[in-house]
């Protein structure tokens, strides 16, 4: 039973590891942001809960098991919303390899907004005085 | 066992080194970011099989932490460089980033 347990553990942390090696190959070899991002986002999900399903078949006992399992739905929960705002910066950025693209649904009008809702510095409206009211 | 650990090691290392390449070669902010996420993902990866490998709970903390740096990494330089863009008048949708973006520049000579 436990030389079973043994096999199971054994092959999920290789399928993990393999994962993390082609995230590294994605980042090195993909073109632009999203598609890194595509690549990289693999250990990510289904890498990180392989590794953490084996290393819990190993590190037998429900606190352990506990803890790893939050560490896999932290990960779960966390990879979409970063992932949301990376691409849509990297979008707004113009680091996208456009001619690569087969859908762009950001690309037409009616998409931006005018309006300047930012309270930093950064967000200030740029110097354009023929857009100035009244000018 | 022994060719399995090392494989293991082999393969999280490897998969660590290339996303350092990336790290350093970016071109652009946001490619660095892509690039240090998923170094972090990797690193606690290797964390978690070096447990298992050793069967020691000890740095089970740790990967909590990590997880949590990974996100509020990306996420914190993500608006901060949303924070620099500054809005394009010419209805694509894209707006016009400050400074030029890496693509681009590299793209013209």
């Amino acid at each position: 039973m436990t030389a079973l347990a043994d096999v199971v553990a054994y092959a999920c942390l290789l399928a993990g590891a393999a994962l993390c090696l082609t995230a590294g190959l994605g980042l090195v070899r993909f073109p632009d942001v999203l598609s890194r991002m595509h690549a990289g986002t693999k250990p990510q999900v289904l890498g990180v809960l392989l590794v953490m399903v084996g290393a819990a078949i190993r590190l037998d006992g429900w606190a352990n098991a506990w803890m790893l399992l939050l560490v896999a739905a932290f990960q779960l929960l966390t990879a979409p919303v970063s992932a949301h705002l990376v691409s849509r910066v990297a979008y707004r950025r113009r680091h996208v390899r456009r001619d690569l693209l087969l859908v762009d649904e950001l690309g037409g009008a009616g998409h931006q907004d005018e309006a300047y809702r930012g309270d930093e510095p950064g967000d200030a409206p740029p110097e354009r005085p023929d857009l100035r009211p009244g000018g | 066992m022994t060719v399995v650990e090392a494989t293991l090691y082999a393969l999280i290392g490897g998969g660590a080194l290339l996303a350092l390449v990336r790290l350093a070669r970016g071109p652009s902010l946001l490619d660095r970011v892509v690039a240090t996420d998923t170094l972090l993902v990797i690193i606690s990866a290797g964390l978690a099989v070096h447990a298992a490998l050793v069967q020691d709970p000890t740095l089970l903390p740790v990967l909590v932490v990590v997880a949590l740096l990974a996100f509020v990494g990306s996420v914190a330089v993500a608006r901060y460089v949303g924070g620099m863009l500054l809005r394009s008048h010419t209805g694509d949708g894209r707006d016009v980033g400050l400074p030029v973006a890496a693509e681009e520049r590299e793209a013209s000579p």
